[in-house]
């Protein structure tokens, strides 16, 4: 272990007071989302907002809970950014149906 | 590609070894294995989103008690989780073995509350008739895809509890280190990441109208 011992004081970086904050956002926003869950939007505008939020509360997750703001950059670069493109690639695959998404339900008002 | 020694590289970087990325081997691989579950779950994600804004008749079963509250009340029980898991890695971190294993005992007993009350979740499911191939709206795409994720999910919750309690039995015995109980934490978070997806996306998505 001795190479990695250089990075033992960065995984405990974060004190118990950061991490109760993180929670209380996450919290905060999961309500956020239960109350967005009984506006009546057209469904892809609200699904639009929901993942917009659970990204962002991944994000959180992420950096703190999962330390990656703590560790080596290259970590991130090497971990992050290829599963966004594997993720866009989904996406991409199904050209052009996958925009679709973006009107499908919307003529079909409220349900 | 050149030779490495046993011995963590001096400084490369990029040259493996025990540290990779200045990061163990078995965290390294918890990693690995988080990024093919994150493709994994955006696939049915992806799909669900699809024929969830497709079907203008899909059904909306989820009444704000029970269903809204309890799977409200799920969330913020596997959120307490991590947390309860953030000081069990800060409390191995310490060398602090008790303190370990009362942690992640916590976080397994959170994971066990999830899976029970998304268990009495489903069997209110079953009785209004919405099963994994029926429901009364005629949509089974709803059961094949609300079943299939969030089944998919618990599972994972499952194996969680598992793995905690095997971790905690290990680190009580004075085998395991601080990098597995970081390793486990890895893959409990990412359960807890996975629901913050699931939740909004199928259960928000579905809410009873008045």
């Amino acid at each position: 272990m001795s190479g990695h011992g250089s990075e033992s004081g960065g995984h405990q970086a974060g004190s118990t007071g950061l991490f109760v904050t993180v929670w209380v956002v996450l919290a905060a926003v999961t309500g956020i989302e239960v109350l967005l869950g009984y506006m009546q939007l057209v469904p892809v505008t609200m699904l639009t907002i929901l993942v917009l939020l659970s990204v962002f509360k991944a994000g959180l997750i992420i950096g703190y809970f999962m330390h990656m703001k703590f560790e080596r950059f290259s970590l991130f670069l090497a971990l992050i950014p290829p599963t966004l493109f594997c993720i866009m690639m989904i996406c991409i695959f199904f050209f052009p149906d996958s925009l679709r998404i973006l009107t499908l339900g919307t003529a079909q008002g409220l349900k | 590609m050149h030779e490495t020694t046993k011995e963590a590289p001096a400084g490369g970087l990029w040259s493996g070894g025990v540290a990779p990325l200045g990061t163990s081997s078995k965290k390294l691989g918890m990693w690995l294995f988080i990024v093919s579950d994150t493709l994994t779950f955006s696939a049915i994600l992806l799909a669900y989103s699809y024929l969830r804004l497709a079907n203008p008749d899909w059904p909306r079963p989820f009444d704000f008690y029970p269903a809204i509250i309890k799977s409200t009340g799920m969330t913020l029980v596997l959120l307490m989780s991590s947390l309860t898991m953030v000081l069990g890695v800060a409390a191995a971190h310490r060398n602090d073995r008790k303190a370990t294993v009362k942690w992640l005992l916590a976080t397994a007993a959170c994971g066990a509350t999830f899976v029970i009350l998304h268990m009495t979740e489903w069997v209110t499911l079953f009785h209004e008739g919405y099963t994994p191939w029926s429901n009364p709206e005629g949509v089974p795409l709803f059961g094949a895809t609300f079943f299939g994720t969030t089944g998919l999910h618990m599972l994972h919750v499952s194996i969680g509890v598992l793995y905690l309690l095997f971790i905690a039995t290990g680190i009580s015995r004075n085998k395991f280190t601080a990098d597995d109980v970081e390793v486990s934490g890895l893959y409990w978070h990412f359960v807890d990441l996975v629901w913050m997806f699931v939740f909004p996306m199928i259960y928000l998505m579905s809410i009873k109208l008045r």
